[in-house]
């Protein structure tokens, strides 16, 4: 099978955001980059398609400036064949990741599956999956969390929120949007690490892809931390009348209960 | 400008999250709205008394029975017909699902997840949240597309339906394609309580419930006032909870009006998940938690003995 896999670089979650001087945008200086979680699900469960099917290729793309680079080499490092950087600018929003992805995927070879994340943790759009599928005219299946790989068409489980499952088939190739619970990402090994490092990885320009500043469909700015929160107030007492207090903030105050 | 809201309904009910796009701040715009599904009918009412101007209708069993594919090219062959200048629909499951596939189809914008919208003045402005929430920012449009809007529920409030007003009905007639999608089957999660995404106060457990037979003392507390279950992510790994109720950066987003963390450590994770809720409430025997700090109320306690109080508390006051 020919095994497509798109991750996101992203700042790492305890990474503490900083706004640029000018608001439009987080100053990068002191960033931990890092794969976005459920990509790991995603480039995981190609890993183990490529178990049962021993013949597949996994191919990881990451659009992003050079610094992605260093994503597509853990995911090297986790056990994907190549990896393909798409050379967009870092703020590019989910149109024109999806338009390039697309076109990248276009021009490496007919696919027969290609996993994303449920959503990115730094845009958190849950957009640029479905795009992709749109744009490569296949079915997309959003917020996966198990997979039965059957001949020519997969079955997938969807979790739709209050602990609802869908089950949907759909012929390959499809898209398949990775969620937890999907498979517990393996950890890359100090030695693969190291071996990573020395393996090429390709670069697609946006030139190449017919990628342009017109496939832009938004930009973000403003940037806004929130507010400081006021300090916690504090119940106390004894243990029944601290209850007691917080029942009557509740009901009284916030008129919550 | 004209405004187009797509209608969620289950059991022929819009949900709440529909309604609640009524209360955005639509100003003069021409406000329509769409259902789509089968035996659509009855939610006309509802959405003219909610108000939208003009409620157009496509029925289909297909649509019924189908995956978010078929209401997907049913609903994207209606808004080339309509030819609004902005669609906005509730960042759901079905909306996030619906979303970006309207907008690679139809070559829009999109914007999901928008927490603060105006659509007041003939120009859409939205600012959304980035980074899980450690920021927010605005969205500047960069041509005249199509706009595709998804609102996170609780937003605004939803208005209340006016008896007098109705909407002029259309029914909207759309060829569907051959699905290569289907569905198969729905597997209910046997949920009583409410969604950690959909309820207005939600009580959350850690690890320190120490065992899935405590998360009893939440469970009491939670239905005591109607609250949903949450977890953090340690107590589902440990499984004392299902996935479905974690809530942070790898579990659900929430933001309801009350939050009440028990044995929670607040992880940057966790706070990820739930810090754009309006109150939040934090119980921990640890003075030094993290989520002390972005807690509105603080009990510094051991749970065990102050949540059972709480719930004795809180049935009381029901009681008088
Ligand atoms: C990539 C990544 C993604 C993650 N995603 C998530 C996520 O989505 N959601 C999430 O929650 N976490 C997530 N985490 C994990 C996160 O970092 C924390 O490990 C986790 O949130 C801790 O859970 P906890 O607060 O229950 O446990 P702990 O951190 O162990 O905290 C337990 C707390 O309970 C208090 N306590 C102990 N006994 C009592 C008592 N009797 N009464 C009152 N208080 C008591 C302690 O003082 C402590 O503060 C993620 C981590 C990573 C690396
Ligand atoms: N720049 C990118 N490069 C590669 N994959 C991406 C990129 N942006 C988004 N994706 C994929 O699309 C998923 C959803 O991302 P988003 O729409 O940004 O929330 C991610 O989990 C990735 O799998």
């Amino acid at each position: 099978m020919n095994i497509f896999v798109c991750i996101k670089q992203v700042p790492d979650t305890t990474t503490r955001i900083k706004l640029r001087g000018d608001g439009n945008g987080i100053d990068e200086a002191d960033i931990q980059w890092i794969i976005s979680p459920h990509d790991e699900l995603a480039i995981e469960e190609a890993l183990r398609l490529r178990e049962q099917e021993p013949e597949s290729i996994i191919t990881v793309l990451s659009a992003g400036p050079e610094r992605v680079t260093d994503s597509l080499r853990m995911a090297l490092a986790m056990g994907v064949d190549s990896a393909v950087q798409v050379d967009l600018p870092g703020d590019a929003d989910s149109a024109m990741n999806a338009r390039a992805l697309a076109a990248a995927i276009g021009r490496l070879g007919q696919a027969d599956i290609i996993f994303t994340g449920k959503e990115a943790v730094d845009d958190g759009a849950a957009a640029v999956g479905p795009m992709l599928a749109v744009f490569l005219g296949l079915p997309c299946v959003t917020v996966v969390n198990g997979i039965d790989y059957g001949d020519g068409a997969i079955t997938c489980r969807r979790d739709v929120g209050g602990g609802n499952i869908e089950v949907i088939e759909t012929p390959l190739p499809a898209v398949v949007a990775a969620q937890v619970g999907l498979n517990e990402p393996r950890y890359a090994t100090a030695l693969n690490i190291i071996k990573a490092k020395k393996k090429p990885i390709d670069t697609l320009s946006a030139d190449e892809l017919g990628i342009t500043e017109a496939d832009r469909k938004m930009r973000l700015k403003n940037f806004e931390l929130p507010p400081p929160k006021q300090p916690c107030r504090l119940i106390e007492g004894a243990t029944a009348e601290q209850a007691n207090e917080l029942i009557r903030v509740l009901a009284e105050e916030i008129q919550a209960i | 400008m004209k405004i187009l809201v797509i209608a969620e309904h289950k059991n022929g009910a819009l949900s709440e999250a529909t309604r609640e796009l009524f209360g955005l701040p639509f100003g003069q715009a021409e406000v329509h709205a769409v259902a789509a599904g089968e035996g659509v009918e009855p939610l006309a009412a509802s959405l003219g008394q909610l108000g939208a101007a003009k409620v157009h209708l496509i029925d289909s069993p297909v649509l019924a029975d189908g995956t978010g594919e078929s209401l997907d090219q049913a609903i994207g062959q209606f808004i080339e017909q309509l030819a609004p200048d902005a669609v906005v629909v509730a960042h759901t499951p079905l909306g996030k699902d619906l979303a970006p596939r309207l907008a690679a189809a139809l070559d829009a914008a999109l914007a999901t997840d928008c927490i603060q919208v105006n659509l007041d003045g003939g120009e859409v402005t939205v600012r959304r949240p980035v980074y899980a929430g450690k920021a927010t920012a605005e969205v500047e449009f960069t041509d005249d597309s199509l706009k595709v809007i998804t609102v996170r529920p609780r937003t605004v409030k939803a208005p209340e339906p006016d008896a007098a007003r109705s909407a002029e009905v259309a029914t909207v007639a759309v060829e569907l394609p051959e699905q290569k999608t289907a569905l198969r089957e729905i597997l209910a999660g046997g949920n009583e309580r409410p969604d950690v995404t959909e309820a207005a106060i939600i009580v959350t457990g850690g690890r320190s419930l120490g065992s899935a037979e405590n998360f009893s003392v939440i469970e009491d507390f939670a239905d005591s006032i109607g609250a949903a279950v949450g977890s953090s992510r340690a107590a589902v790994d440990a499984g004392y909870r299902p996935y479905r109720d974690q809530v942070g950066q790898t579990g659900k987003v929430v933001s309801p009006q009350v939050y009440i963390a028990c044995g929670v450590s607040g992880a940057i994770q966790h706070l990820a998940g739930m810090r754009t809720s309006k109150h939040i409430v934090a119980i921990n025997t640890d003075p030094e938690a993290p989520i002390f700090q972005v807690a509105d109320y603080g009990i510094v306690g051991d749970l065990f003995e102050i949540v059972p109080l709480l719930a004795e508390a809180a049935k009381n006051r029901n009681g008088n």
